[in-house]
């Protein structure tokens, strides 16, 4: 998986998890919580999908690696590639 | 000193066959019903009485993902309410505002949707939902309302099985009597439709009606009746004190009259017709009334064989033959049972008498049951009556809990 794909699947879950917000325009080095309305309850839904749909657990310490979607993909490729996606 | 007197200045519901109150109510003078046919989760195609409204007219997409119907309902119907009553929310201080909302039970929907949801996963409990918690305590329904209003006043739910929704309403006129707030939004709400456990519990307690017409399952009074049909839907009502609601120059739909509550203390679900009298009975004394004064009575009546008889004689045994301006009525024909929200729903459904002095029937009457036939009994086409001016609502609840409320026209 390369790391346009991985933003790509964690934008999927955004679109669910906040469908109210229009997407298109996110900055992907600029934090999530700057330019969305998410709570600590959507980062969780973030963190449950992750797990739902594809297998991958972010430890509560990492948290802050999900922070924009650059880091998303910095922390989350290499878990997608050990998963052999 | 006299009690304050309390009136009903706006009305928000969603029903199985109407969404406000001018449509829910044309279909009951027009004997429209609101049963379908429903999927059920493990249990297959059942009938049931199914809310059409549009969520999303007063919540974000992500508030309906993030609540419960239960919750989404009561903000409907309250948003719907407080547009009704042509009240000036903003100006209003939030934390004089009270909400309060009867359920018949909450919680059960999330849970077995939590439970569906980790069978997916081998029943692992790290996919069981952060939002569990929230969606399932027991004032969730108030407590997404007090959100979307911004409400900072009390803000809970009032259980008290199928007698919860004129209990709202009691609460309320309790509360702003008592001087705790100075507007209330109360009634009830029921999401019944989306538990399973609901379905299987009166099935297996031989009380689930069926029929092959939707639309003529829901039969009180009716010979063939065999059960209940399980509905959602919700009402909540605006109240406030008289003079605030004169002083804003408010349309006022009816005072609160009187009312009682008390328990049968004799049974997990059969119903004591010696305590729904007596419940009956004291309201309309609550209210300074008699028997001859009350000219619409809504029976809490909800198809079954046993329970419609045993309601019938209590209402035989207050207002036996000597009442020849009392009328009787029953919703549920139309809309099923919404379970908190019915006492809510069927008050609303008759409120309208007052105007229009025309009483809404109970249909689905093919072969009236002789245990059953009530003097004043309206059946199948609705009647015109001389004058209305109290109207008598009652519901009832397992464990034996009763709820009669009496409404009268506003005199002022």
């Amino acid at each position: 998986m390369t790391k346009d794909q991985c933003k790509q699947v964690v934008l999927d879950i955004i679109a669910d998890i906040a469908p109210d917000e229009d997407l298109s325009n996110l900055k992907p080095d600029v934090r999530l919580r700057d330019q969305l309305q998410l709570d600590s309850m959507d980062f969780l839904d973030i963190v449950m999908e992750l797990r739902k749909r594809h297998g991958i657990e972010v430890p509560e310490a990492d948290y802050m690696q999900l922070a924009s979607l650059d880091s998303c993909a910095e922390y989350l490729t290499p878990k997608f590639t050990a998963l052999g996606k | 000193m006299k009690p304050a007197r309390i009136v009903i200045t706006g009305i928000g519901l969603t029903a199985p066959n109407g969404n406000t109150l001018a449509e829910f109510r044309q279909n009951l003078l027009s004997g429209v019903a609101g049963v379908e046919t429903f999927d059920v989760r493990y249990m297959g195609t059942l009938l049931a009485g199914v809310c059409h409204y549009d969520p999303l007219k007063y919540q974000k997409k992500k508030e309906v993902r993030v609540g419960t119907r239960a919750g989404s309902i009561s903000i409907y119907c309250a948003r719907e309410a407080l547009a009704d009553s042509g009240v000036n929310f903003e100006a209003l201080p939030k934390d004089r505002v009270g909400i309060y909302i009867g359920c018949t039970e909450h919680g059960n929907v999330e849970t077995e949707n939590e439970i569906y949801n980790i069978s997916k996963f081998n029943y692992d409990t790290k996919f069981w939902s952060h939002y569990h918690n929230p969606r399932t305590v027991a004032n969730n329904p108030a407590g997404e309302t007090s959100l979307n209003l911004g409400v900072t006043g009390p803000a809970y739910t009032i259980g008290a099985a199928c007698a919860a929704g004129n209990m709202g309403l009691i609460h309320a006129a309790q509360m702003l009597r008592l001087g705790e707030v100075d507007f209330a939004i109360c009634g009830g709400v029921s999401e019944s439709i989306h538990t399973f456990g609901i379905f299987a519990g009166f099935k297996s307690q031989n009380a689930l009606a069926t029929h092959e017409d939707p639309k003529k399952a829901s039969r009180p009074f009716d010979k063939a009746r065999n059960g209940i049909v399980i509905s959602e839907g919700g009402c909540l009502y605006t109240l406030e004190r008289l003079e605030d609601a004169q002083a804003r120059g408010a349309k006022i739909y009816g005072e609160i009259a009187g009312y009682h509550v008390n328990s049968d203390a004799s049974d997990y679900v059969l119903p004591n017709p010696t305590r729904q009298a007596e419940c009956v009975r004291k309201a309309i004394a609550h209210a300074g009334l008699t028997p001859q004064d009350i000219h619409i009575v809504n029976t809490h009546a909800t198809a079954t064989p046993l329970g419609d008889i045993q309601e019938c004689e209590a209402i035989r045994a207050v207002f036996g033959e000597g009442c020849p301006d009392t009328f009787v009525n029953n919703t549920k024909s139309f809309i099923g049972h919404a379970m908190g929200a019915a006492g809510a729903l069927e008050l609303a459904g008759n409120l309208p008498s007052f105007d229009d002095l025309t009483v809404h029937p109970t249909i689905n009457v093919d072969d009236l049951d002789p245990q059953c036939a009530l003097p004043g009994l309206v059946i199948n086409r609705p009647a015109k009556a001389k004058r209305v001016d109290a109207i008598l609502n009652n519901s009832f609840g397992m464990l034996g809990i009763n709820s009669t409320l009496i409404v009268k026209r506003f005199v002022a």
